[in-house]
């Protein structure tokens, strides 16, 4: 306390550990998710899915399918047609390096292009018989040649993944700024390195799935889905079946995990409203695990090839090269994710030239979108793999190169000229990078490290520790939405175009708005996610709703407080500067209990017919504010990690991992480190076990989570987290986010630390994930390298 | 296809008679035909344990197990851990206490995992080797399974509990 004389101040609720107000209902099995939606008269569907990577339909015979007692209609893309406004789903992010569209369809017309590519749809009484009849549908497609890898699709002579795509290269971009020629011909050092990311996905444990029902009196579409972006998939509805916004509302149910999954407009959502809409009748399709495998959208893999040229005492000078970049076999999002991967390497560097040109190459696999990270944690990989190398040319220890390249906190803030998608320049607004890294390096033990690994490889243990740095743009506007109202029955009831997929979103609004109004947040009803409680939104993406929905709730419920005292002064005929808002009352500052409840006050401005408003105030206790940002706000970390490698199996066992984060303020602290924890832990699957694999026709081989391998408890870490707070200039709360931090690190972390570990054999990772059997290889090799005379 | 079989089972203490589909998987009947919808389907082939409940007892993957292949069973799911608005489970309300759920999904199975730990470990200390193999068979995407672990460590190895 700084005023011994004021008032006692009431405890805030931003910053604190609130108990989140979503858990009681999920703890009992009590929440709603969208397979728990029942709706009365509804029909339930599945998808007929191409078989192969690529073909023709010559034929489909659907007769034997149709005929199945139980079935209700079985839909091909003519029958679709027919409620569709155009043939194809509009896209979603325009972009200016686009050589040419291929927008994805609701359901195949001619040319199937990946597997698990929905054909036709089946309607039945239950998904069982639904799928007996998809068993009895004859699709007979003639195979062509499948486009699979992004760099021998670009090659002259490759098949094409689509017929009527003149070639593979869907889009071209680059970041090219600086004197990068200049930078590589004054170099004293120059090294070179080539990667490969590999296909992983978001896998939320709860797949997607849509419910549509058309009400034909009212002439309303109703659609819940399982999305992260309820008020985009409203606009693909309104433009793609000719509906005015009016007749449709989308809401979501309870949604069990998103990761990006969810964030992309995918066939499935067109076509069960469509569908609905054709029958006349409420239908469900629940994705399962093998269509997400198939038909859920995923990313990550990368094909880099790239320098960094830099002086002698390990300035860096500049970085050149390629990045070619899978997009799978349609435009379902636009190409912001390589871009945001070729940027994010910059990280936190002052790196004074750089030119990245960018391939995106179509291939006959499921369309590629952001997941969490979306591209920066391959950027980032790439980053601090050069990093070491150039640490290891010049022998210099891996931390003081990283010391010698950093943006100083002073610098902030620090432009780059790489120009971003709203047309504005980079701009790292806070953050302290030096004093980030070396309290991770102090907290990890960096120091006394080299002598617990001398003792280890002693003892024939191979231990290595690994270092990263990096940032992670967050906060991507234009804008979120919140509106706050009061009614006559006193409830607080919060309304926000943010949406939830189980990272606490109502806990954090309710906090910001309680810490406001003096209230608790339970008290507070929040209704995300719903196009009918807020006509405008954008929803969960880009880690950005505590920054933009709680900034937004933040000046709301200010506007409340506000117009609740004026209202509070006309009515208790006191000066507004004496009154104070708490416990949801308003009250003269320093008489306890002379004041007027907000429910009170609700109940004076809701108005009386014939009678004026208190102090001719406009009616309602209520405010609304969309939060516009003015910039993105730069989340940084540094992790470290210590793993041991066996090298008779090549397996990989994290011993330690620490992460010291700086997101600026924190709402809620537990919140904040279940995001970095969820995300490291994405991150250690994508370095050491997620891999999305196709053979050489362009056949998923990983459509089970037996085959695909999720991190387990007993293979994750504890992790530690630390916090920094550098509060960004950019919004009153001064948040950032943190959804997919921790992801962004962990990569280069362990590949780092494993190079570390297999120092003495001098080995070199060029892959991920990081398998047993290929890091066995890789010890193998150098074991063999080692033993020639 | 459609191949009726009676089914006689008790499901959270209530005796059950039904005349169900051969084919029809545990989860799948809990979920549709007795609305008991806090059992999750998360893969449908027995990796992810989001669909886990106890069956006498013993843990079970609802999604691998028939409907029918329950005769005689006492079937225990997440709706009977807490009584409706009364208090949660200790186990429950530590996982909300240490961040163990996000999105809660797989929550359901990880709370009936944990409940057969706690039965078998029966007061007896457990370590986080333990409860982390525990839980190895339930998937979550979420939460990095730190506070799942932690609720289960402050949960089992509380005096009471060893008393």
């Amino acid at each position: 306390m700084t005023s011994a004389s004021a008032a006692p101040a009431r405890p805030g609720w931003i910053g604190r550990n609130a108990a989140r107000v979503e858990d009681d209902v999920l703890l009992r099995g009590g929440a709603r998710f969208l397979d728990d939606i029942v709706l009365p008269d509804a029909l339930e569907a599945t998808f007929v899915r191409s078989p192969i990577a690529h073909g023709l339909i010559r034929s489909m015979n659907l007769d034997a399918a149709r005929a199945l007692p139980g079935v209700h209609a079985v839909l091909a893309f003519t029958d679709l047609r027919a409620v569709l406004t155009q043939d194809d789903i509009p896209l979603a992010l325009p972009a200016g390096g686009l050589r040419f569209d291929v927008n994805p369809t609701c359901l195949v017309i001619h040319e199937a292009c990946y597997v698990g590519e929905p054909v036709a749809m089946v309607i039945a009484s239950s998904r069982r018989i639904a799928e007996d009849a998809a068993a009895l549908v004859e699709l007979d497609l003639e195979p062509l040649p499948a486009v699979v890898d992004p760099v021998e699709g670009l090659e002259p002579g490759a098949p094409k993944a689509r017929l009527s795509c003149p070639d593979n290269l869907v889009a071209k971009t680059k970041v090219d700024y600086g004197d990068v020629e200049g930078a590589f011909a004054g170099a004293a050092q120059v090294v070179a390195r080539a990667f490969r990311l590999n296909k992983g996905g978001g896998h939320p444990m709860e797949p997607r799935g849509v419910v549509a029902r058309y009400d034909e009196i009212a002439d309303q579409l109703t659609v819940w889905n399982s999305t992260q972006m309820p008020h985009r998939a409203k606009a693909m509805l309104v433009e793609t079946l000719g509906l005015a916004e009016h007749q449709v509302r989308v809401t979501t149910p309870d949604v069990g995990g998103g990761f990006g999954t969810k964030a992309v407009f995918h066939p499935e959502e067109l076509a069960v409203p469509a569908a609905a809409m054709l029958l006349k009748r409420p239908i469900k399709w629940v994705e399962d695990r093998f269509e997400s495998f198939t038909a859920s959208i995923g990313e990550r893999e990368q094909v880099w090839t790239v320098e960094a040229a830099f002086d002698a005492d390990g300035r860096i000078r500049g970085i050149r090269g390629t990045l070619r970049y899978d997009h799978g076999a349609a435009t379902p999002y636009g190409i912001a994710l390589p871009f945001n991967a070729a940027t994010n390497l910059i990280g936190p560097y002052a790196l004074p030239a750089y030119r990245m040109d960018i391939d995106l190459c179509m291939t006959n696999k499921t369309p590629a979108a952001p997941t969490r990270g979306a591209g920066r944690p391959q950027g980032t990989f790439v980053m601090e793999r050069l990093m070491d190398a150039m640490a290891q040319r010049i022998g210099l220890p891996r931390d003081e190169i990283r010391r010698r390249n950093m943006i100083q906190p002073g610098q902030m803030p620090f432009t780059i000229p790489v120009k971003q998608r709203d047309g504005s320049m980079m701009v790292y607004d806070s953050g302290d990078y030096p004093e980030c890294q070396r309290r991770a390096l102090e907290i990890a033990g960096w120091d006394d490290f080299p002598a617990r690994q001398k003792q280890a490889r002693e003892q024939g243990r191979y231990i290595g520790l690994g270092l990263t740095n990096y940032v992670e743009a967050t906060g991507r506007g234009p804008f979120e939405s919140v509106s706050i109202s009061i009614g006559p029955s006193g409830r607080i009831v919060v309304s926000s175009g943010a949406t939830a997929q189980g990272q606490g979103v109502k806990t954090m609004l309710a906090q910001v708005v309680a810490d406001v109004l003096g209230v608790a947040p339970e008290s507070i009803h929040v209704v995300v996610g719903d196009t009918s409680a807020t006509p405008a939104g954008l929803g969960a993406y880009a880690s950005r709703q505590a920054v933009t929905a709680g900034n937004a709730a933040y000046r709301a419920a200010t506007l409340v407080a506000e117009k609740a005292k004026t209202a509070a002064a006309e009515l208790l005929e006191a000066s507004v500067d004496d009154l104070v808002v708490n416990d949801g009352r308003v009250e003269v500052n320093g008489v306890p209990g002379h004041g007027k409840s907000l429910t009170q006050i609700a109940r004076a401005l809701a108005g009386t017919p014939g009678f004026a408003l208190p102090g001719n105030l406009p009616p309602g206790l209520s405010a609304s504010n969309d939060f516009m940002t003015s910039g993105l706000s730069y989340t940084n970390g540094c992790h470290l990690a210590e793993v041991e490698v066996d090298p008779d199996t090549g397996g990989v066992k994290i011993l330690r991992y620490v992460v010291v984060h700086d997101c600026g303020r924190m709402i809620n602290p537990m919140m904040v480190e279940g995001q970095i924890l969820g995300g490291v832990v994405h991150g250690v699957g994508m370095t050491l076990f997620e891999w999305m694999r196709y053979d050489a026709d362009g056949q998923p081989l990983t459509v089970t989570f037996a085959d695909y391998l999720l991190p387990t408890s007993d293979v994750v870490p504890r992790i530690e987290i630390h916090h920094l707070e550098s509060p960004t200039p950019l919004n009153p709360l001064g948040v950032k986010g943190a959804a997919e931090s921790g992801t962004i690190g962990a990569p280069a972390t362990i590949v780092s630390a494993i190079e570390d570990a297999l120092r003495p054999l001098d080995v070199r990772i060029t892959q991920v994930p990081v398998t047993p059997p290929q890091l066995r290889a890789l010890i193998r090799q150098a074991q063999v390298a080692e033993s020639a005379p | 296809m459609f191949d009726p079989r009676p089914l006689n089972v008790t499901v959270n203490g209530a005796t059950v008679q039904r005349t169900v589909d051969s084919r029809v998987h545990l989860a799948d009947f809990l979920r549709k035909e007795l609305g008991l919808t806090g059992t999750h389907i998360g893969c449908e082939h027995g990796v992810c344990g989001a669909c886990t409940v106890l069956v006498n007892g013993a843990s079970v993957r609802a999604c691998l197990m028939l409907a029918v292949q329950a005769e005689g069973c006492a079937v225990q799911t997440i709706e009977s851990v807490a009584a409706p608005g009364g208090a949660l489970h200790p186990i429950q309300s530590a996982l909300a206490r240490h961040h163990g759920l996000q999105c809660g999904y797989c929550t359901p199975g990880v709370v009936m995992t944990l409940l057969e730990l706690q039965r078998e470990s029966a007061g007896r200390a457990v370590s986080e080797h333990e409860v982390r193999a525990a839980l190895s068979g339930n998937l979550c995407r979420c939460t990095g399974y730190q506070g799942m672990v932690d609720a289960a460590l402050e949960v089992l190895n509380a005096p009471a509990a060893q008393s």
